[in-house]
Protein backbone atom coordinates (compact mmCIF):
# COMPACT_ATOMS: atom_id res chain seq x y z
CA UNK A 1 0.00 0.00 0.00
CA UNK A 2 1.85 3.54 -1.37
CA UNK A 3 0.75 6.32 -2.52
CA UNK A 4 3.00 8.97 -4.45
CA UNK A 5 2.00 12.27 -5.11
CA UNK A 6 3.45 14.89 -6.83
CA UNK A 7 1.76 18.01 -8.52
CA UNK A 8 1.78 21.16 -9.31
CA UNK A 9 -1.16 23.45 -10.32
CA UNK A 10 -1.91 27.05 -11.52
CA UNK A 11 -5.13 28.08 -10.92
CA UNK A 12 -5.39 32.05 -11.43
CA UNK A 13 -3.26 33.65 -8.74
CA UNK A 14 -3.00 30.56 -6.92
CA UNK A 15 -0.05 28.26 -7.34
CA UNK A 16 -0.47 24.45 -5.63
CA UNK A 17 2.67 22.80 -5.21
CA UNK A 18 2.39 19.13 -3.20
CA UNK A 19 4.69 16.54 -2.53
CA UNK A 20 3.48 13.75 -0.66
CA UNK A 21 4.64 9.86 0.01
CA UNK A 22 2.11 7.69 2.28
CA UNK A 23 3.20 4.51 2.80
CA UNK A 24 0.35 2.91 4.63
CA UNK A 25 -2.01 4.12 7.38
CA UNK A 26 -3.92 7.68 7.42
CA UNK A 27 -2.54 10.94 6.34
CA UNK A 28 -3.96 14.11 7.43
CA UNK A 29 -3.90 17.39 5.50
CA UNK A 30 -3.58 20.01 7.77
CA UNK A 31 -4.40 23.55 7.24
CA UNK A 32 -6.56 26.68 7.15
CA UNK A 33 -9.54 27.15 4.87
CA UNK A 34 -8.49 28.03 1.09
CA UNK A 35 -4.72 26.66 1.66
CA UNK A 36 -5.19 24.28 -1.32
CA UNK A 37 -6.42 21.08 0.96
CA UNK A 38 -9.86 20.45 -1.53
CA UNK A 39 -7.60 21.30 -4.35
CA UNK A 40 -4.91 18.54 -3.56
CA UNK A 41 -7.50 16.11 -3.53
CA UNK A 42 -9.56 16.70 -6.18
CA UNK A 43 -6.17 16.61 -8.17
CA UNK A 44 -5.62 13.09 -6.79
CA UNK A 45 -9.24 12.08 -7.98
CA UNK A 46 -9.00 13.03 -11.46
CA UNK A 47 -11.54 15.64 -11.24
CA UNK A 48 -9.11 18.55 -11.79
CA UNK A 49 -5.67 17.97 -13.87
CA UNK A 50 -2.59 19.41 -12.41
CA UNK A 51 -0.77 20.90 -15.23
CA UNK A 52 2.52 18.69 -14.08
CA UNK A 53 3.51 16.11 -11.87
CA UNK A 54 2.63 12.12 -11.06
CA UNK A 55 0.11 10.51 -9.35
CA UNK A 56 0.81 7.19 -8.00
CA UNK A 57 -1.89 5.13 -6.37
CA UNK A 58 -0.70 1.49 -4.96
CA UNK A 59 2.04 0.73 -7.82
CA UNK A 60 -0.80 2.79 -10.12
CA UNK A 61 0.43 5.16 -12.25
CA UNK A 62 -3.04 7.45 -12.86
CA UNK A 63 -1.42 10.46 -14.09
CA UNK A 64 1.69 11.29 -15.22
CA UNK A 65 2.41 14.47 -17.23
CA UNK A 66 5.62 13.27 -18.76
CA UNK A 67 4.37 10.31 -20.21
CA UNK A 68 0.85 11.36 -21.31
CA UNK A 69 -1.04 9.01 -18.77
CA UNK A 70 -4.25 10.85 -17.45
CA UNK A 71 -6.61 8.06 -16.26
CA UNK A 72 -10.37 9.42 -15.66
CA UNK A 73 -11.85 9.46 -12.30
CA UNK A 74 -13.81 6.50 -12.90
CA UNK A 75 -10.62 4.13 -13.29
CA UNK A 76 -9.05 5.63 -10.80
CA UNK A 77 -10.55 4.02 -8.08
CA UNK A 78 -10.72 6.51 -5.40
CA UNK A 79 -13.20 6.56 -2.65
CA UNK A 80 -13.54 10.54 -2.04
CA UNK A 81 -15.96 11.29 0.57
CA UNK A 82 -17.05 15.11 -0.29
CA UNK A 83 -17.57 17.77 2.33
CA UNK A 84 -21.50 17.65 2.06
CA UNK A 85 -21.52 13.94 1.32
CA UNK A 86 -22.76 14.38 -2.52
CA UNK A 87 -25.62 12.23 -1.68
CA UNK A 88 -28.12 11.65 -5.16
CA UNK A 89 -31.03 12.80 -4.05
CA UNK A 90 -33.18 11.78 -6.72
CA UNK A 91 -32.19 8.24 -5.18
CA UNK A 92 -32.58 6.51 -2.03
CA UNK A 93 -30.29 4.76 0.22
CA UNK A 94 -30.48 1.33 -1.12
CA UNK A 95 -30.19 3.25 -5.08
CA UNK A 96 -27.24 5.13 -4.17
CA UNK A 97 -25.54 2.66 -2.34
CA UNK A 98 -25.76 0.52 -5.67
CA UNK A 99 -24.14 3.36 -8.01
CA UNK A 100 -20.80 2.70 -5.94
CA UNK A 101 -20.65 -1.07 -7.20
CA UNK A 102 -18.38 -1.69 -10.04
CA UNK A 103 -17.89 -3.84 -12.70
CA UNK A 104 -20.28 -6.57 -11.06
CA UNK A 105 -22.90 -7.21 -13.59
CA UNK A 106 -25.44 -9.94 -12.24
CA UNK A 107 -27.97 -8.36 -10.34
CA UNK A 108 -28.42 -10.85 -7.81
CA UNK A 109 -25.06 -10.33 -6.66
CA UNK A 110 -25.43 -6.85 -6.55
CA UNK A 111 -28.13 -6.61 -4.67
CA UNK A 112 -26.19 -9.10 -2.00
CA UNK A 113 -23.05 -7.13 -1.54
CA UNK A 114 -25.52 -3.81 -1.15
CA UNK A 115 -27.72 -5.67 1.43
CA UNK A 116 -24.26 -6.42 3.73
CA UNK A 117 -23.13 -3.27 3.29
CA UNK A 118 -25.86 -2.20 4.39
CA UNK A 119 -26.38 -3.68 7.54
CA UNK A 120 -22.75 -3.22 7.89
CA UNK A 121 -23.14 0.25 7.87
CA UNK A 122 -26.07 -0.04 10.45
CA UNK A 123 -28.47 1.75 7.60
CA UNK A 124 -31.06 -1.50 8.13
CA UNK A 125 -34.45 0.13 8.09
CA UNK A 126 -33.19 3.20 6.22
CA UNK A 127 -33.41 1.21 2.81
CA UNK A 128 -35.85 3.41 1.19
CA UNK A 129 -34.86 6.58 2.96
CA UNK A 130 -33.89 9.48 0.23
CA UNK A 131 -31.27 11.68 1.66
CA UNK A 132 -32.77 14.56 2.89
CA UNK A 133 -34.79 11.87 5.31
CA UNK A 134 -31.84 11.24 6.83
CA UNK A 135 -29.69 12.56 9.80
CA UNK A 136 -26.11 14.22 9.54
CA UNK A 137 -24.90 10.80 11.04
CA UNK A 138 -26.35 8.37 8.55
CA UNK A 139 -25.80 10.69 5.65
CA UNK A 140 -22.39 10.28 5.63
CA UNK A 141 -22.61 6.48 6.70
CA UNK A 142 -24.48 6.21 3.56
CA UNK A 143 -21.85 8.12 1.48
CA UNK A 144 -18.94 5.64 3.16
CA UNK A 145 -21.30 2.64 2.44
CA UNK A 146 -21.20 3.51 -1.48
CA UNK A 147 -17.65 4.42 -1.19
CA UNK A 148 -16.13 1.47 0.08
CA UNK A 149 -18.57 -1.33 -1.85
CA UNK A 150 -16.56 -0.32 -4.71
CA UNK A 151 -13.35 -1.65 -2.70
CA UNK A 152 -11.42 1.63 -3.51
CA UNK A 153 -7.61 1.48 -3.44
CA UNK A 154 -7.39 4.94 -1.25
CA UNK A 155 -10.26 7.33 0.46
CA UNK A 156 -9.77 10.95 0.14
CA UNK A 157 -12.16 12.30 3.13
CA UNK A 158 -12.62 15.86 2.93
CA UNK A 159 -13.62 17.74 6.08
CA UNK A 160 -15.71 14.85 6.86
CA UNK A 161 -16.84 16.08 10.56
CA UNK A 162 -17.34 19.75 9.19
CA UNK A 163 -21.08 19.06 8.42
CA UNK A 164 -22.00 17.81 11.95
CA UNK A 165 -22.71 19.24 15.01
CA UNK A 166 -19.95 18.46 17.80
CA UNK A 167 -21.97 15.92 20.19
CA UNK A 168 -22.81 13.76 16.62
CA UNK A 169 -18.92 14.46 15.93
CA UNK A 170 -16.84 12.61 18.96
CA UNK A 171 -19.12 9.82 18.25
CA UNK A 172 -18.46 9.31 15.00
CA UNK A 173 -14.87 10.35 14.88
CA UNK A 174 -14.84 7.10 16.83
CA UNK A 175 -16.49 5.20 14.46
CA UNK A 176 -14.32 6.51 11.30
CA UNK A 177 -10.93 5.62 13.79
CA UNK A 178 -12.31 1.53 13.43
CA UNK A 179 -13.70 1.95 9.68
CA UNK A 180 -10.32 3.20 8.85
CA UNK A 181 -8.24 0.84 10.81
CA UNK A 182 -9.70 -1.97 9.31
CA UNK A 183 -9.28 -0.57 5.70
CA UNK A 184 -6.46 -1.47 3.35
CA UNK A 185 -5.77 1.08 1.49
CA UNK A 186 -4.17 4.04 2.11
CA UNK A 187 -6.26 7.47 3.28
CA UNK A 188 -6.27 11.37 3.09
CA UNK A 189 -8.14 13.15 5.27
CA UNK A 190 -8.36 17.17 4.78
CA UNK A 191 -9.35 19.01 7.49
CA UNK A 192 -8.50 22.26 9.22
CA UNK A 193 -9.14 20.75 13.04
CA UNK A 194 -6.21 19.96 14.73
CA UNK A 195 -8.74 17.13 17.64
CA UNK A 196 -9.42 15.42 13.89
CA UNK A 197 -6.09 15.37 12.98
CA UNK A 198 -4.27 14.30 16.09
CA UNK A 199 -6.71 11.47 16.49
CA UNK A 200 -7.44 10.25 13.44
CA UNK A 201 -4.25 10.62 11.67
CA UNK A 202 -0.79 8.65 11.77
CA UNK A 203 1.24 10.90 9.56
CA UNK A 204 0.66 14.93 8.64
CA UNK A 205 0.74 16.91 6.68
CA UNK A 206 0.56 21.04 7.18
CA UNK A 207 -0.80 22.87 4.40
CA UNK A 208 -0.16 26.82 3.79
CA UNK A 209 -1.07 29.06 0.58
CA UNK A 210 -0.81 25.77 -1.47
CA UNK A 211 2.34 24.20 -0.52
CA UNK A 212 2.77 21.76 2.60
CA UNK A 213 5.43 23.27 5.11
CA UNK A 214 6.18 20.10 7.51
CA UNK A 215 5.03 16.75 6.98
CA UNK A 216 6.21 13.80 9.49
CA UNK A 217 4.49 12.17 12.32
CA UNK A 218 1.17 13.16 13.70
CA UNK A 219 2.87 13.07 17.46
CA UNK A 220 6.20 14.67 16.63
CA UNK A 221 4.51 17.42 14.48
CA UNK A 222 2.31 18.20 17.60
CA UNK A 223 4.86 17.97 20.19
CA UNK A 224 7.38 20.08 18.04
CA UNK A 225 6.12 21.95 14.98
CA UNK A 226 8.80 23.06 13.07
CA UNK A 227 6.93 25.96 11.61
CA UNK A 228 4.62 29.04 12.92
CA UNK A 229 1.81 28.20 10.78
CA UNK A 230 2.48 24.36 12.09
CA UNK A 231 2.16 25.98 15.77
CA UNK A 232 -0.77 27.68 15.32
CA UNK A 233 -2.84 24.85 13.10
CA UNK A 234 -1.70 22.41 15.80
CA UNK A 235 -3.29 24.57 18.76
CA UNK A 236 -0.27 26.42 19.94
CA UNK A 237 -2.11 29.96 22.12
CA UNK A 238 1.02 31.21 22.51
CA UNK A 239 4.01 32.23 19.26
CA UNK A 240 6.23 34.92 19.65
CA UNK A 241 9.06 36.00 17.93
CA UNK A 242 12.59 35.36 19.83
CA UNK A 243 16.31 35.07 19.00
CA UNK A 244 18.91 33.06 19.50
CA UNK A 245 21.48 34.04 22.67
CA UNK A 246 23.44 30.53 23.18
CA UNK A 247 23.50 26.75 22.31
CA UNK A 248 20.03 25.97 24.77
CA UNK A 249 19.28 29.34 25.29
CA UNK A 250 16.46 32.29 23.41
CA UNK A 251 15.70 35.75 24.22
CA UNK A 252 12.34 37.05 24.01
CA UNK A 253 12.94 40.85 22.98
CA UNK A 254 8.68 41.17 23.53
CA UNK A 255 8.48 39.72 27.18
CA UNK A 256 11.45 41.06 28.51
CA UNK A 257 12.92 37.31 29.75
CA UNK A 258 15.10 34.48 28.29
CA UNK A 259 14.31 30.92 28.28
CA UNK A 260 16.56 27.51 28.22
CA UNK A 261 15.69 24.91 25.79
CA UNK A 262 16.34 21.56 25.58
CA UNK A 263 16.82 21.22 21.37
CA UNK A 264 19.77 23.05 20.46
CA UNK A 265 18.69 26.55 18.95
CA UNK A 266 19.76 26.85 14.92
CA UNK A 267 21.10 30.33 13.88
CA UNK A 268 18.09 30.96 11.84
CA UNK A 269 15.24 30.90 15.29
CA UNK A 270 12.62 33.03 14.02
CA UNK A 271 9.95 32.49 16.81
CA UNK A 272 9.16 30.32 19.59
CA UNK A 273 5.88 28.88 21.02
CA UNK A 274 4.37 27.52 24.09
CA UNK A 275 1.17 25.67 24.44
CA UNK A 276 -1.28 26.54 26.95
CA UNK A 277 -1.25 23.74 29.11
CA UNK A 278 2.34 23.78 29.33
CA UNK A 279 3.01 26.25 32.20
CA UNK A 280 2.87 25.56 36.04
CA UNK A 281 3.43 27.42 39.23
CA UNK A 282 5.31 23.92 39.63
CA UNK A 283 7.50 23.69 37.08
CA UNK A 284 10.79 24.98 38.72
CA UNK A 285 12.49 26.17 35.47
CA UNK A 286 11.99 29.36 33.15
CA UNK A 287 9.60 30.12 36.17
CA UNK A 288 9.51 33.89 36.43
CA UNK A 289 6.86 36.19 38.52
CA UNK A 290 3.97 36.92 36.39
CA UNK A 291 0.92 39.12 36.90
CA UNK A 292 -2.59 37.96 36.03
CA UNK A 293 -4.81 39.84 33.71
CA UNK A 294 -7.82 37.74 32.63
CA UNK A 295 -9.33 34.60 34.09
CA UNK A 296 -11.93 32.69 31.85
CA UNK A 297 -13.35 29.51 33.56
CA UNK A 298 -14.63 26.33 31.22
CA UNK A 299 -16.43 23.43 32.74
CA UNK A 300 -13.36 21.64 33.84
CA UNK A 301 -10.63 24.02 33.19
CA UNK A 302 -9.44 27.71 33.70
CA UNK A 303 -8.05 29.75 30.64
CA UNK A 304 -6.21 32.05 31.96
CA UNK A 305 -3.97 35.19 30.84
CA UNK A 306 -1.05 36.61 32.23
CA UNK A 307 2.34 38.82 31.76
CA UNK A 308 5.42 38.92 32.59
CA UNK A 309 6.73 41.36 34.83
CA UNK A 310 8.64 43.25 32.11
CA UNK A 311 6.98 42.68 28.85
CA UNK A 312 5.80 45.36 26.23
CA UNK A 313 2.93 47.30 27.08
CA UNK A 314 2.13 46.59 23.07
CA UNK A 315 2.98 42.70 23.37
CA UNK A 316 -0.35 40.43 23.78
CA UNK A 317 -1.26 38.27 27.23
CA UNK A 318 0.02 34.65 27.41
CA UNK A 319 -2.37 31.61 27.70
CA UNK A 320 -2.21 29.85 30.07
CA UNK A 321 -4.49 26.20 30.89
CA UNK A 322 -5.27 24.77 33.91
CA UNK A 323 -7.17 22.04 35.15
CA UNK A 324 -10.04 22.87 37.61
CA UNK A 325 -8.78 22.15 42.00
CA UNK A 326 -5.07 22.67 40.62
CA UNK A 327 -5.61 26.34 40.65
CA UNK A 328 -6.72 29.27 43.26
CA UNK A 329 -8.88 32.49 41.00
CA UNK A 330 -8.42 34.83 43.81
CA UNK A 331 -4.60 35.05 43.38
CA UNK A 332 -3.22 37.89 40.98
CA UNK A 333 0.21 37.15 41.05
CA UNK A 334 3.13 34.31 41.60
CA UNK A 335 5.47 32.17 39.60
CA UNK A 336 5.34 30.15 36.73
CA UNK A 337 7.77 27.94 35.13
CA UNK A 338 7.89 26.22 31.76
CA UNK A 339 10.15 23.10 31.24
CA UNK A 340 12.81 23.28 28.51
CA UNK A 341 11.26 20.66 26.99
CA UNK A 342 8.00 22.04 25.88
CA UNK A 343 9.89 25.19 24.18
CA UNK A 344 9.17 24.81 20.66
CA UNK A 345 11.36 26.22 18.28
CA UNK A 346 10.29 27.45 15.10
CA UNK A 347 12.01 28.73 11.94
CA UNK A 348 10.80 30.51 9.00
CA UNK A 349 10.02 28.25 5.68
CA UNK A 350 11.71 29.08 2.45
CA UNK A 351 8.68 31.43 0.90
CA UNK A 352 8.64 33.43 4.31
CA UNK A 353 12.43 34.29 4.34
CA UNK A 354 11.88 35.26 0.32
CA UNK A 355 9.29 36.72 1.78
CA UNK A 356 11.44 38.82 4.21
CA UNK A 357 14.05 39.39 1.83
CA UNK A 358 11.80 41.07 -0.49
CA UNK A 359 10.63 43.69 2.27
CA UNK B 1 -67.23 23.30 -37.06
CA UNK B 2 -63.77 22.26 -38.55
CA UNK B 3 -61.44 21.07 -36.17
CA UNK B 4 -58.74 21.21 -38.94
CA UNK B 5 -57.00 24.13 -36.80
CA UNK B 6 -56.82 22.51 -33.10
CA UNK B 7 -55.46 19.82 -34.89
CA UNK B 8 -52.75 21.62 -36.73
CA UNK B 9 -51.84 23.54 -34.23
CA UNK B 10 -51.30 20.96 -31.52
CA UNK B 11 -49.47 18.54 -34.15
CA UNK B 12 -47.35 21.79 -34.83
CA UNK B 13 -46.48 22.23 -30.84
CA UNK B 14 -46.16 19.12 -30.17
CA UNK B 15 -43.49 18.52 -32.84
CA UNK B 16 -41.48 21.84 -31.98
CA UNK B 17 -41.51 20.96 -28.56
CA UNK B 18 -40.46 17.79 -28.71
CA UNK B 19 -37.29 19.28 -31.02
CA UNK B 20 -37.19 22.72 -28.53
CA UNK B 21 -36.50 20.00 -25.77
CA UNK B 22 -33.73 18.45 -26.51
CA UNK B 23 -31.88 21.33 -28.16
CA UNK B 24 -32.95 23.55 -25.98
CA UNK B 25 -31.37 20.83 -22.81
CA UNK B 26 -28.50 20.13 -25.21
CA UNK B 27 -27.13 23.44 -25.99
CA UNK B 28 -27.78 24.57 -22.33
CA UNK B 29 -25.95 22.21 -21.09
CA UNK B 30 -22.68 22.93 -23.50
CA UNK B 31 -22.97 26.84 -22.85
CA UNK B 32 -23.29 26.30 -19.36
CA UNK B 33 -19.77 25.00 -19.77
CA UNK B 34 -18.19 27.51 -22.00
CA UNK B 35 -15.63 30.29 -20.78
CA UNK B 36 -17.74 33.06 -20.27
CA UNK B 37 -17.01 35.44 -23.25
CA UNK B 38 -18.50 32.91 -25.56
CA UNK B 39 -21.15 31.91 -23.21
CA UNK B 40 -22.07 35.96 -23.12
CA UNK B 41 -22.43 36.23 -26.72
CA UNK B 42 -24.25 32.85 -27.18
CA UNK B 43 -26.50 33.48 -24.98
CA UNK B 44 -27.56 36.94 -26.87
CA UNK B 45 -27.93 34.74 -29.93
CA UNK B 46 -29.58 32.31 -28.53
CA UNK B 47 -32.21 34.39 -26.72
CA UNK B 48 -32.84 37.23 -29.38
CA UNK B 49 -36.20 35.50 -30.47
CA UNK B 50 -37.68 36.03 -27.42
CA UNK B 51 -37.42 39.46 -27.34
CA UNK B 52 -37.36 39.55 -31.06
CA UNK B 53 -41.05 40.70 -32.62
CA UNK B 54 -42.04 37.46 -34.12
CA UNK B 55 -42.64 39.12 -37.24
CA UNK B 56 -38.94 40.08 -37.90
CA UNK B 57 -38.27 36.20 -36.58
CA UNK B 58 -40.71 35.55 -39.94
CA UNK B 59 -38.81 38.06 -41.81
CA UNK B 60 -35.73 35.76 -40.96
CA UNK B 61 -37.22 32.68 -41.97
CA UNK B 62 -38.46 33.82 -45.30
CA UNK B 63 -34.89 35.03 -45.64
CA UNK B 64 -32.97 31.77 -45.11
CA UNK B 65 -36.45 29.24 -46.36
CA UNK B 66 -37.75 31.73 -48.73
CA UNK B 67 -38.28 29.85 -52.46
CA UNK B 68 -35.62 32.33 -53.62
CA UNK B 69 -33.35 31.84 -51.14
CA UNK B 70 -30.26 29.55 -50.82
CA UNK B 71 -32.07 26.95 -47.96
CA UNK B 72 -35.08 26.72 -49.95
CA UNK B 73 -33.95 26.32 -52.59
CA UNK B 74 -31.35 23.92 -51.85
CA UNK B 75 -34.60 21.60 -49.92
CA UNK B 76 -36.67 22.17 -53.48
CA UNK B 77 -34.00 19.87 -54.90
CA UNK B 78 -35.88 17.35 -52.61
CA UNK B 79 -39.10 18.13 -53.42
CA UNK B 80 -39.56 20.06 -49.84
CA UNK B 81 -40.46 23.47 -49.02
CA UNK B 82 -41.48 25.24 -45.80
CA UNK B 83 -43.03 28.53 -47.14
CA UNK B 84 -46.77 28.45 -47.14
CA UNK B 85 -46.58 24.50 -45.98
CA UNK B 86 -47.69 23.05 -42.49
CA UNK B 87 -44.40 22.22 -41.87
CA UNK B 88 -43.11 25.64 -41.73
CA UNK B 89 -45.33 26.80 -39.03
CA UNK B 90 -43.04 23.88 -36.47
CA UNK B 91 -40.00 25.65 -38.37
CA UNK B 92 -41.36 29.28 -36.80
CA UNK B 93 -42.43 27.71 -33.80
CA UNK B 94 -39.15 26.44 -32.92
CA UNK B 95 -37.13 29.61 -33.50
CA UNK B 96 -39.27 31.54 -31.22
CA UNK B 97 -40.12 28.93 -28.24
CA UNK B 98 -36.64 27.99 -28.41
CA UNK B 99 -35.17 30.96 -26.05
CA UNK B 100 -37.92 29.82 -23.26
CA UNK B 101 -36.89 26.01 -22.99
CA UNK B 102 -33.14 27.30 -23.49
CA UNK B 103 -33.59 29.56 -20.37
CA UNK B 104 -35.42 27.68 -18.06
CA UNK B 105 -33.07 24.51 -18.69
CA UNK B 106 -29.69 26.75 -18.31
CA UNK B 107 -31.05 28.11 -14.93
CA UNK B 108 -32.07 24.64 -13.18
CA UNK B 109 -28.57 23.46 -15.07
CA UNK B 110 -26.53 26.34 -13.45
CA UNK B 111 -28.02 25.60 -9.90
CA UNK B 112 -27.16 22.24 -10.02
CA UNK B 113 -24.59 21.30 -7.33
CA UNK B 114 -21.24 20.06 -9.72
CA UNK B 115 -19.97 17.76 -6.99
CA UNK B 116 -23.25 15.26 -7.71
CA UNK B 117 -21.22 14.71 -10.82
CA UNK B 118 -18.21 14.77 -9.41
CA UNK B 119 -18.77 12.05 -6.86
CA UNK B 120 -20.60 9.98 -9.66
CA UNK B 121 -17.19 10.08 -11.74
CA UNK B 122 -15.02 8.90 -8.75
CA UNK B 123 -17.92 6.49 -8.29
CA UNK B 124 -16.92 5.05 -11.64
CA UNK B 125 -20.10 6.10 -13.28
CA UNK B 126 -20.25 7.08 -16.62
CA UNK B 127 -21.09 10.50 -17.76
CA UNK B 128 -23.84 9.39 -20.42
CA UNK B 129 -25.69 8.04 -16.32
CA UNK B 130 -24.63 10.55 -14.75
CA UNK B 131 -26.54 13.22 -17.53
CA UNK B 132 -29.39 10.84 -17.26
CA UNK B 133 -30.06 9.70 -14.11
CA UNK B 134 -28.69 12.01 -11.55
CA UNK B 135 -28.13 15.54 -13.66
CA UNK B 136 -31.81 15.55 -15.28
CA UNK B 137 -33.49 14.41 -12.34
CA UNK B 138 -32.24 16.97 -9.81
CA UNK B 139 -33.13 19.18 -12.55
CA UNK B 140 -36.23 18.13 -13.82
CA UNK B 141 -38.73 20.38 -12.09
CA UNK B 142 -36.91 23.20 -13.85
CA UNK B 143 -36.65 21.46 -17.31
CA UNK B 144 -40.54 20.48 -17.31
CA UNK B 145 -41.16 24.10 -16.26
CA UNK B 146 -39.11 24.60 -19.55
CA UNK B 147 -40.74 22.58 -21.91
CA UNK B 148 -44.84 23.65 -20.84
CA UNK B 149 -43.77 27.26 -21.03
CA UNK B 150 -41.96 26.14 -24.94
CA UNK B 151 -45.03 24.00 -25.74
CA UNK B 152 -47.62 26.68 -24.67
CA UNK B 153 -45.40 29.75 -26.73
CA UNK B 154 -45.34 27.26 -29.88
CA UNK B 155 -49.29 26.87 -29.48
CA UNK B 156 -50.36 30.32 -29.42
CA UNK B 157 -47.12 31.27 -31.98
CA UNK B 158 -48.76 33.88 -34.45
CA UNK B 159 -46.64 36.18 -36.11
CA UNK B 160 -43.68 33.95 -37.75
CA UNK B 161 -46.25 31.44 -38.78
CA UNK B 162 -48.41 33.77 -40.42
CA UNK B 163 -45.81 35.24 -42.47
CA UNK B 164 -43.81 31.85 -43.45
CA UNK B 165 -47.02 29.35 -43.61
CA UNK B 166 -50.00 32.20 -44.16
CA UNK B 167 -53.61 30.91 -43.91
CA UNK B 168 -54.85 28.37 -45.99
CA UNK B 169 -57.94 26.99 -44.31
CA UNK B 170 -57.45 23.24 -43.96
CA UNK B 171 -54.03 23.32 -44.63
CA UNK B 172 -51.64 25.56 -42.68
CA UNK B 173 -54.68 27.18 -40.31
CA UNK B 174 -53.95 27.41 -36.78
CA UNK B 175 -56.04 28.27 -34.04
CA UNK B 176 -54.23 32.28 -33.51
CA UNK B 177 -54.39 32.74 -37.39
CA UNK B 178 -58.00 30.95 -37.84
CA UNK B 179 -59.37 33.51 -34.90
CA UNK B 180 -57.36 36.78 -36.93
CA UNK B 181 -59.46 35.45 -40.17
CA UNK B 182 -62.58 34.99 -38.75
CA UNK B 183 -62.77 38.28 -37.05
CA UNK B 184 -61.33 39.79 -40.14
CA UNK B 185 -64.20 38.13 -42.17
CA UNK B 186 -67.06 39.44 -39.64
CA UNK B 187 -67.39 35.78 -38.58
CA UNK B 188 -67.37 36.82 -34.37
CA UNK B 189 -69.32 33.79 -33.13
CA UNK B 190 -66.80 31.71 -35.30
CA UNK B 191 -63.68 33.98 -33.71
CA UNK B 192 -65.67 33.71 -30.19
CA UNK B 193 -65.73 29.37 -30.61
CA UNK B 194 -61.89 29.47 -31.45
CA UNK B 195 -60.91 32.23 -28.67
CA UNK B 196 -63.12 29.71 -26.18
CA UNK B 197 -60.59 26.22 -26.98
CA UNK B 198 -57.88 28.50 -26.50
CA UNK B 199 -58.90 29.83 -23.21
CA UNK B 200 -59.34 26.00 -22.33
CA UNK B 201 -55.57 25.07 -23.63
CA UNK B 202 -53.80 27.92 -21.96
CA UNK B 203 -56.06 27.46 -18.60
CA UNK B 204 -54.82 23.87 -18.47
CA UNK B 205 -50.85 24.93 -19.37
CA UNK B 206 -51.05 27.51 -16.56
CA UNK B 207 -51.96 25.12 -14.08
CA UNK B 208 -49.61 22.41 -14.90
CA UNK B 209 -46.92 25.17 -14.77
CA UNK B 210 -48.51 26.07 -11.21
CA UNK B 211 -48.25 22.42 -9.99
CA UNK B 212 -44.93 22.03 -10.77
CA UNK B 213 -43.49 24.86 -8.88
CA UNK B 214 -45.76 23.80 -6.25
CA UNK B 215 -43.71 20.55 -6.21
CA UNK B 216 -40.76 22.20 -6.50
CA UNK B 217 -41.77 24.47 -3.19
CA UNK B 218 -42.86 21.14 -1.10
CA UNK B 219 -39.90 19.41 -2.32
CA UNK B 220 -37.68 22.28 -0.86
CA UNK B 221 -39.84 22.66 2.37
CA UNK B 222 -39.27 19.07 3.21
CA UNK B 223 -35.94 19.73 2.87
CA UNK B 224 -35.04 22.03 5.64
Amino acid sequence: MSTEISIRKRLGNFSLAVDLCSSGGVTGLLGASGCGKSLTLRCISGILKPDEGRIVINGKTVFDSRKGINLPPQKRHVGYLFQNYALFPNMTVEQNILCGIRSEKDAAVKAETVRRMISSMQLSGLEHHRPFELSGGQQQRTALARILVGKPEILLLDEPFSALDSFLREQLITEMKSLLGSFQGDSIIVTHNRNEAYELCSSLAIMENGRLTETGNTRKIFSNAGTRAGAVLTGCKNIVGAEKTGEHEVRVPEWGISFFTEKAVRDDLAAIGIRAHYFGPDRMQNRFPVKITEQIEEPFAWIIKFRYGNQNAESESIWWRTDKGSYDPSSETGYLGVAPEDIMLLYDTEEEKHGKDRK
Amino acid sequence: MDWYPLWNSLRIAAVSCAVVFFLGIWLAFEVAKMPRIIKGILDVFLTLPLVLPPTVCGWFLLMIFGLNHPAGQFLMKFGFQFVMRWPGGILAAIVVSFPLMYRTARGAFESFDETLSWSGRTLGLSDTYIFWRIRMPVCRQGIMAGAVLAFARALGEYGATSMLIGYTPGKTATIATTVYQLWRTNDNNGALRWVLVNLAISTVVLLCINFLEDGEKQKKGRRQ
